[in-house]
């Protein structure tokens, strides 16, 4: 309020006088003339400033190491820009062709398709987009291996017929004298590796025009030895797709019959001979590789995840799956999603119920007991809190099995038959029991702390006004229970639908979460696409609870103390 | 994006820094009695060999998506990373481990043989360095088995001879191979059955046959415990599991060889290493992949070298005594009925058959 003072401080009849003065003429002025509302305003928001400056450092660091490692995973859940990244050339083709057709795509796409596949092998991206396509269709993963391993020899026919025309065509010297601009074929002669980086490549002028496929990928060829492999350009050959590319130009309908530069020459009987050079069917060539180049179902697949963005994860998560024909359900056998989820949701209300049933009494105990003793039995709930989750988890293990020790003793006490012993692990109880031990500390605290303030004359005023022990209760303690009841079960609910290694070793089948498949995805599958939407599904679910809850209860009922 | 990945690195950089000098070398493995076993073969004779020191991180089971998140962070801390080839094979294809030229980055056998031959076919993909071959076996226990002790897989599945629970990994590669071949599928055929819709949905059908009698296993010591703990009559687990089980902590427990399936584990260097750490990393490699350093781990864990002049030089325990080829998985009285862990078949099918094994779990 610094700044605000000097109009505090004004003399008590200026005051006054300026009050009666407003009335008339307008706004209430500050002692530097300004509007006292502006003059308020700057010192409160310098005030807020200094506070936010004082916060600013958490608020960062939340930020930073919070929210936007967890946003960009979400993002995962739609980005699908490696299919469009990795066969630019194809895709861009693709968007013509008939996906709902019965004709797989012509030999322009089969060509784009060998340009893109060329350079997705060199830059080793190509499986790594098999690797992706295979989550939706299965087998995309061998097949762009495999293609990957003899795409370089499907150019070389051209390759090959070029240098057996003229060995003026064998090294990158000769291509540059034509493909390069002077000045930069000047700057790599002086250029010497402990220079540093190198030129960077500048076509000849009139190339593009003249040799507009030769152009593309001979620049594509040089960006990649320069920038990736960092190798001296000027020694490194051209790389059989280039030959193709010159081909293709050749023969194409430009011509270089005017061109009068350098290898004008070699170019020209280049020209004549390519007509007569044999030829590669980029489409038989692929199908040969392996025959699912020719199968719809991969064609279909590439082009319905072509563009950035899909919902093809999302679709997934909830047991659908896109096609050319728009979202359909999965086939019966592979539906799990949805399973998973409800499950979840069904055992963590469980599992909370529970930890209130078994929790409420212990801290009323807590509660109401000299604190000597109520710190003590306070550490015995703490205890397990301190103890590593496996540990504990394991120990359920030897406790709940057919050959445990719970069984054991209800065999030795003749109550259950040797060969009958009860299946308490490996299923949905085994999860109930070993959670709600494993969260009931969480129950308990806000519990208890929340009894803590409960005073005990409301009830003996209670019970001298002749309630009986039960109408106290439930009339005038128990309400009063009730913020720390919702604190508990927010916490042990939003805690237990995202556990996963206690249902993971003790859940056998019937008791995982999906928790456990995001696990999967993530760590095993690697299909953090898959894993994102899940996650994203459950965040929605968990915000969507919590929404309803503050709309029923009210968020302000929920007290930790 | 950027910020993150900045973040990351930093964090990255910050542990890294923490925690390795710059002639330090970290190396990671799956833990316990195999990475006792490796300290003792590789690691060791290393650190005196070079001065090198070795950092063992015990990361293995998360290793992919670790290294995966580490190189989008633009921060690779590990030099030398111990796999089984699957996951070779699928860091390899995400460009995420080094291609290795056999016969130039790895040693020669003594007689001169080239690397690329002494490995054989047990060089999986192009990034993958073999190791070990293992097998995934089925273990049962003496005691409760009954009068016949089972010789042949099938017994899984025969529940009438065998009564009782039984430990099935918790994934379909394995079970749904042995599942074909106890529903009579020749084992040549096998793959080309379970490529097919039916074939999958025959091994499920043939699996769901012992549904109710199966314990489900996610980690390499659940069998083992669930054996001991006499909680199964028999189940599925790697040999080397089991071996110390049977020798090293004598539990009435036995191995049935039939249709073992043998599969790999070996290293792979990271993609993104300085020259520097690249170098290094390589040179550890051309060491602790030759004959005699294969070999020699084999007195410790009962895993059987890869390669094939390694092979005759194995020996005994170094602290049992006992005489380890016997208990390797290529020894050819256990090796009678072997299987090999498809890596293709599986890189291609595995979330496929996965998602409807997954989902006949749960129903």
């Amino acid at each position: 309020m610094s700044d605000a003072t000097p109009a505090q401080t004004a003399s008590s009849s200026a005051a006054e006088a300026r009050i009666a003065d407003a009335a008339h003429t307008g706004p209430m002025l500050a002692a530097d003339g300004t509007p006292l509302k502006k003059s308020l305003n700057r010192a409160l928001r310098l005030q807020k400033m200094r506070a936010l400056a004082l916060i600013a450092p958490l608020l960062i660091f939340v930020l930073v190491t919070f929210i936007a490692p967890i946003a960009d995973m979400l993002f995962r859940s739609v980005e699908n820009e490696i299919v469009s990244e990795t066969l630019p050339s194809t895709t861009q083709i693709l968007v013509e062709w008939d996906a709902e057709g019965t004709e797989i795509p012509g030999e322009p796409v089969f060509e784009a398709l060998y340009d893109d596949m060329f350079f997705a092998k060199e830059a080793k991206l190509h499986t790594r987009l098999g690797s992706r396509l295979n989550y939706e269709l299965t087998g995309v993963s061998s097949l762009f291996r495999k293609s990957g391993r003899k795409v370089e020899d499907m150019g070389e026919v051209y390759q090959d017929q070029f240098e057996d025309l003229d060995a003026f065509w064998k090294t990158n010297e000769n291509w540059a004298s034509f493909m390069a601009s002077d000045g930069w074929v000047a700057a790599m002669a002086d250029w010497k590796k402990a220079d540093g980086a190198q030129p960077a490549f500048e076509l000849r002028e009139g190339v593009a025009e003249m040799l507009p496929a030769t152009s593309v990928s001979y620049l594509r060829f040089a960006d990649f030895v320069q920038n990736v492999d960092e190798d001296n350009l000027y020694k490194e050959d051209p790389w059989a797709i280039v030959y193709s590319s010159l081909h293709k130009d050749l023969t194409g309908e430009n011509g270089v019959s005017s061109y009068t530069g350098p290898a004008a020459v070699e170019l020209k009987a280049a020209a004549t001979a390519a007509s007569t050079f044999e030829t590669v069917n980029f489409s038989e060539a692929f199908q040969k590789i392996d025959k699912d180049w020719h199968d719809l179902e991969v064609w279909q697949t590439l082009k319905v995840y072509t563009p950035k963005y899909t919902s093809g994860y999302f679709l997934n998560a909830v047991d659908r799956q896109k096609s050319v024909e728009g979202v359909e359900k999965r086939p019966e056998n592979q539906r799990i999603y949805g399973i998973l989820f409800f499950r979840t949701m069904v055992m963590s209300v469980a599992i909370t119920l529970s930890c209130i049933l078994l929790g409420y009494p212990v801290a009323w105990i807590l509660a109401n007991l000299p604190a000597r003793q109520a710190n003590l039995l306070l550490i015995l709930v703490l205890l397990p809190f301190w103890t590593s989750l496996l540990v504990r988890t394991s120990a359920w293990k030897v406790m709940l099995q057919q050959q445990g020790v719970i069984n054991d003793t209800l065999v030795w006490l003749g109550i259950v038959a040797t060969d009958d012993r009860l299946a308490l692990i490996n299923n949905q109880t085994g999860t109930i029991i070993a959670m709600t031990h494993i969260l009931l500390p969480f129950m308990i605290l806000p519990l208890y702390s929340v009894m803590q303030t409960i005073q005990p004359t409301y009830l003996r005023a209670a019970k001298s006004l002749g309630a009986t022990n039960w109408t106290a209760f439930w009339r005038v303690y128990f309400p009063q229970s009730i913020p720390g009841i919702g604190a508990g079960s927010i916490l042990v609910f939003i805690l237990s639908i995202g556990y996963y290694i206690t249902p993971e070793i003790v859940g056998g089948t019937s008791g995982t979460f999906i928790s456990n498949r995001i696990a999967y995805h993530i760590s095993s599958s690697l299909n953090w696409g898959l894993g994102a939407a899940l996650g994203a599904i459950l965040l929605a679910a968990v915000l969507l609870l919590y929404y309803a809850y503050d709309k029923i209860v009210g968020i302000d009922n929920v007290k930790l103390g | 994006m950027n910020l993150t990945k900045t973040l990351l690195a930093t964090t990255a950089l910050t542990v890294a820094a923490g925690m390795a000098h710059s002639e330090d070398m970290t190396i990671v493995s799956w833990g316990g009695a195999y990475s006792k076993s490796q300290q003792n073969a590789y690691h060791t004779p290393y650190t005196d060999k070079t001065g090198v020191k070795i950092i063992n991180d015990e990361s293995s089971a998360e290793a992919v998506s670790k290294l995966r998140a580490m190189n989008e962070a633009g921060n690779v801390t590990w030099d030398v990373v111990d796999v089984v080839a699957a996951d070779a094979l699928r860091l390899c294809d995400e460009g995420l481990a080094m291609e290795i030229d056999p016969d130039t980055m790895l040693a020669d056998a003594p007689d001169g043989t080239k690397a690329s031959e002494d490995f054989g076919d047990l060089l999986v993909g192009d990034c993958f360095i073999p190791q070990i071959v293992y097998s995934t076996t089925v273990g049962y226990r003496t005691d409760l088995i009954g009068d016949t002790a089972p010789t042949d897989i099938c017994a899984i599945f025969d529940t009438e001879a065998y009564p009782g629970k039984r430990s099935l990994e918790k994934r379909p590669i394995n079970n749904m191979e042995w599942a074909l071949l106890c529903d009579g599928v020749a084992k040549g055929d096998v793959y080309d059955v379970l490529e097919t819709d039916e074939g999958q949905q025959k091994a499920l059908d043939k699996l769901a046959t012992i549904k109710d009698d199966v314990i489900w296993w996610s980690a390499g010591a659940d069998t083992p415990q669930l054996l001991a703990d006499g909680e199964v009559v028999m189940g599925s687990t790697y040999n080397g599991r089991l071996f110390s089980l049977i020798a090293e902590q004598d539990q009435p427990v036995a191995m049935l060889w039939d249709a073992q399936v043998f599969d790999l584990d070996g290293w792979i260097i990271p993609t993104g290493l300085s020259e520097e750490r690249q170098a290094r990393a390589l040179d550890y490699i051309m060491f602790a992949t030759d004959t005699q350093r294969l070999a020699d781990q084999s007195k410790w864990i009962s895993y059987g070298p890869a390669r094939k002049s390694s092979a005759p030089l194995v020996g005994k325990h170094a602290e049992l005594g006992i005489e380890m080829a016997p208990h390797m998985p290529t020894d050819p009285e256990n090796a009678k009925n072997t299987f090999l862990y498809n890596y293709e078949f599986w890189a291609d099918y595995r979330d496929d058959i996965d998602a409807k094994f997954q989902a006949w779990l749960v129903k």
